[in-house]
């Protein structure tokens, strides 16, 4: 029994073909993965099911019934859901307020839709409590709020848009164990993902698109993530060279006894002590909200801290102001692209200029030199590989991961001595993601030294040389990246585990992971690939 | 990438004329709704454009306002409102009316003093908002209302007459100002003269686009504006930002009145024009805060006002022309939004266009290279 059948679509867009003859086929009580690469067409296809967009040609069928959407109103009522990647929750409303918040004629508002939110939650292993206000929750939590809202509005089939990017990996399984609750309770889910490993272990089948097309299904049971990389990429993947340390002994930033604190007197950041070398990657593992941003923040100087020192080689910077920590040659990666790394508005040359005003060959003097800027950015867009079709368009017009390309063009041109690098590759594709990382790598041989934080367990193993478990806002384990597994690493990172973690030839695999715990040669560079 | 540039003069282009053309179909239908012509005063306004006299007005006027909205225009490039431009105008143009006529120096030493005190005082009072909104948090909004009023009290009290104020009837000046401080008008014969500031007006205008596009200065504020976060990660000292802005909006507030002061009236007065600082948002609203949309805005805003006395001898009412302002900031507010989100969606979808078709920069300069 399919609970969504797509046959034969098709999207043009003036110029370009985004869905070219599309199948897709879901059975009931199931979790169906879409997998391919950032831009290719997943997106589209996403939106015509919701009934965002409207396919030129091909059929859609619900419960094996036609159907055309006009409206996400439309998919709404033949139980099609969505939950998307960015949160659309108000913090400053209850969980119970956010669920019913346009659907106040389902249940009502008060003690019926109450009831209904527990039903849902208990039905489902949710546990959502509807009075706490959405601040307050973790993203996990904001995350399940998302599935219930979605299934409170009726939806048997639920679209996951990059439900694993914000989520660390016990709170991935946990997000599993909902989504094998919910098809055991009949209901299907579409799931979207980069993660090969994760599709591998959630799914029940995986359709793969490629240029907009659908390449072909896979059984997890029966494919390796490199079979399904393969796939998805359309080619064979050359395989990783082995990655020799280049650390030195010579240190290029030395942090020491970091503290601060926020306006309540809570530790923000705590004690925090490391040096850097030339040549050397440090890994900070940690759950999202554990001092990572205020980490950061204290390095590029956005935040002040209240004690300790910062050094950079052999001068102290710790109150210098950003662009002269910048001028002297720290670059910045930053978490959030969009708020912090471009001006999305503004044309790619001008992001070229960001950050790097008063530098070279972008100003003279006072005066700003916008020839040089723009023959830069082109040099960029070439030797990083930007997909796009000039640098007179807007930041905003590229994808996710070419607009990150850019910044990390934009930020190696600096010769940077210390570059911070926050989740270099959170929402890249997997090419641009492979390319991301030898950027890195390059520059590590060069002499770079590099603070990595992420939350791509792999990549931070694959990457860091030294590893460092940030907890509450202190360092409180670390780690060697050649023996050390993702799991190992994880449970660090909930504060179960302090001290150096030496890997356990012994320890059991977690039983809900059998399938996806990687071995230790699955490091980026076979996840790239 | 010429697609792309033609792109953008249509996106800048389709904004003011949607917002005008919707401007005149709700004015036309205010007309019909009450029971008039609804082209007639239209007709009748654009005649007015082709008389000399009328002309010369409406580039005097013009200049004004093209100070004013070039004010608020600098704290709309980083997201502050300065809607204190009206008292900052009006303060500035005061002082150097009595400055103007207390002190006697060469025409050359002298134009130069009153330019500089009106920036001053113009400056000083944004400056106290500035100030407020960098160390107390204030809400420039706010102290600059409140600036406005507070500026009308002060100019109350120096018009009286044992501060620096000179009854003339009943009327408030400031007295006559020494001739070394007046700047003689461009001569147009029987239609009259073009102020001297008018130059002021255009030079100012040239001034804003180079600092803001080919300084390190004016890429920080442009940042500012465009994305707090973004300008500050990349080194931009936001307070110092927000105080710098808020003084040259101020200085250049502070010029607004003089080429009316300078060039006709010599002395503070009752009858001096209020008001130019609030139309001043409108216009730099309408002119999308580049400096050649608004003297486009400031043209139009001038016609409407210099063109619509003439209403009243054909049996409307001239009201129909601030009406007509009115729905024109309306408009512009809700079309230049419509238009950016649909500009910005249309680029995106023609990257994606001109990508899948294989028009990707690096992939056409290889090309090229192969050709050779």
């Amino acid at each position: 029994m399919t609970a969504v059948e797509l046959a034969g679509i098709t999207k043009r867009f003036p110029g370009v073909v985004a869905n070219h003859d599309i199948h897709l086929s879901v059975r009931k009580g199931t979790v169906h993965a879409l997998v391919g690469e950032n831009g290719a067409g997943k997106s589209t296809l996403m939106k015509i099911l919701y009934g965002m967009q409207k396919p030129d040609e091909g059929t859609i069928a619900v419960d094996g019934q036609q159907v055309a959407f006009s409206s996400p109103a439309d998919a709404i009522a033949r139980g099609i859901g969505m939950v998307h990647q960015h949160f659309m929750l108000a913090d400053n409303l209850t969980v119970l307020e956010n669920v019913v918040l346009g659907s106040e004629k389902l249940y009502g508002i008060g003690a019926k839709a109450r009831r209904k939110i527990k039903e849902l939650s208990e039905r489902y292993g949710l546990d959502v409590r509807p009075d706490l206000l959405v601040e307050e929750l973790g993203v996990a939590a904001r995350q399940r709020v998302e599935i219930l809202k979605v299934l409170y509005r009726g939806a048997t089939t639920l679209i996951l848009d990059e439900p694993t990017a914000v989520l660390v990996p016990q709170e991935v399984d946990a997000l599993f164990a909902n989504l094998r609750e919910l098809k055991s309770e009949g209901l299907s889910v579409i799931f979207i993902s980069h993660k090969l490993g994760e599709v591998l272990s959630v799914a029940d089948e995986i359709t793969v698109i490629r240029r907009g097309t659908t390449v072909g299904t896979a059984v997890p049971s029966e494919t390796t993530p490199r079979q399904l990389a393969e796939m998805m990429v359309g080619s064979e993947l050359p395989t990783p060279e082995t990655a020799e340390s280049t650390v030195t002994d010579r240190p290029v930033i030395s942090v020491d006894k970091l503290h601060l604190a926020a306006p309540g007197g809570k530790a923000l950041l705590d004690d925090i002590s490391f040096t850097i070398h030339a040549g050397e990657v440090l890994g900070i593992a940690g759950v999202e909200g554990n001092g990572q941003t205020e980490l950061v923040d204290a390095l590029i100087g956005l935040r002040t801290a209240d004690s300790g020192t910062i050094r950079l080689a052999d001068e102290e910077i710790t109150a210098w102001p950003t662009r002269r920590r910048r001028e002297q040659g720290i670059g910045y990666i930053p978490e959030d692209r969009h708020r912090h790394g471009l001006l999305l508005e503004a044309p790619l040359w001008e992001n070229r200029i960001l950050g790097h005003v008063t530098e070279k060959p972008l100003a003279k003097g006072v005066w700003l030199d916008p020839k040089a800027a723009q023959e830069d950015t082109r040099r960029i867009v070439e030797a990083y590989d930007v997909r796009t079709p000039g640098i007179d368009v807007t930041a905003a017009s590229l994808s996710g991961g070419n607009q990150q390309k850019l910044i990390v063009g934009r930020e190696m041109s600096h010769k940077p001595r210390f570059l911070i690098a926050a989740h270099p590759t959170r929402g890249v594709d997997v090419g641009a993601q492979a390319a991301i990382w030898d950027h890195i790598r390059e520059a590590r041989r060069e002499g770079l030294a590099v603070l990595l934080i992420s939350a791509d367990l792999d990549e931070l193993i694959g990457l860091s040389d030294t590893l460092r478990v940030i907890y509450n806002g202190k360092l409180v384990a670390d780690a060697d990246p050649a023996t050390i597994t993702p799991e190992e690493l994880g449970s660090a990172m909930t504060g179960a585990v302090t001290g150096h973690l030496a890997h356990d030839e012994t320890a059991e695999e977690t039983p809900e992971t059998p399938a996806k715990a990687p071995e230790p040669s699955e490091s980026p560079e076979d996840e790239a690939r | 990438m010429k697609k792309f540039d033609k792109e953008r003069v249509l996106l800048a282009v389709a904004g003011p004329v949607i917002a005008l053309a919707v401007a005149f179909v709700l004015s036309a239908i205010v007309l019909i709704a009450s029971g008039k012509s609804p082209v007639e005063p239209f007709a009748l306004m654009f005649e007015q454009l082709s008389f000399s006299d009328i002309q010369v007005l409406i580039i005097n006027q013009a200049s004004m306002y093209y100070i004013a909205a070039l004010a608020v225009a600098i704290g709309f490039r980083m997201n502050l409102f300065n809607i204190g431009v009206d008292g900052q105008y009006q303060l500035g143009a005061m002082m150097a009316a009595i400055v103007g006529a207390h002190m006697n120096l060469p025409a050359a030493l002298q134009i130069p003093l009153l330019l500089l005190t009106a920036v001053l005082t113009g400056a000083f009072w944004s400056g106290i908002a500035g100030v407020l909104k960098v160390t107390r948090g204030v809400s420039e909004v706010v102290a600059t209302i409140m600036l406005n009023a507070i500026a009308t009290s002060v100019i109350a009290y120096l018009w009286l007459p044992d501060v620096f104020g000179v009854k003339v009837g009943n009327n408030n000046t400031t007295g006559e100002m020494y001739e070394s401080g007046w700047i003689p008008g461009i001569p147009m014969g029987a239609a009259g003269e073009i102020y001297g500031l008018v130059l002021l007006a255009v030079l100012l205008g040239i001034g804003y686009w180079v600092v803001l596009n080919r300084t390190r200065f004016g890429f920080d504020l442009r940042a500012s504006g465009a994305s707090q976060t973004a300008a500050a990660a990349s080194g931009v000292d936001p307070k110092r930002m927000v105080l710098s802005a808020m003084l040259i909006s101020g200085g250049i507030a502070g010029l607004a009145g003089l080429p009316i002061l300078l060039g006709d009236t010599h002395t503070y007065s009752l009858n001096f024009p209020t008001g130019i600082g609030f139309l001043g948002i409108g216009i730099a609203l309408l002119g999308r805060n580049s400096p050649v949309g608004i003297a486009f805005a400031a043209l139009l805003w001038a016609w409407l006002d210099k063109a619509s006395p003439e209403l009243d001898f054909h049996g409307y009412d001239k009201e129909i022309a601030v009406i007509m302002q009115g729905l024109i900031v309306l408009s512009v507010v809700v079309s230049y939004e419509a238009v950016r989100e649909w500009g910005l969606r249309r680029q995106q979808r023609r990257v994606g266009a001109e990508l899948a078709a294989g028009h990707v920069l690096g992939a056409q300069n290889t090309k090229e290279v192969a050709g050779r």
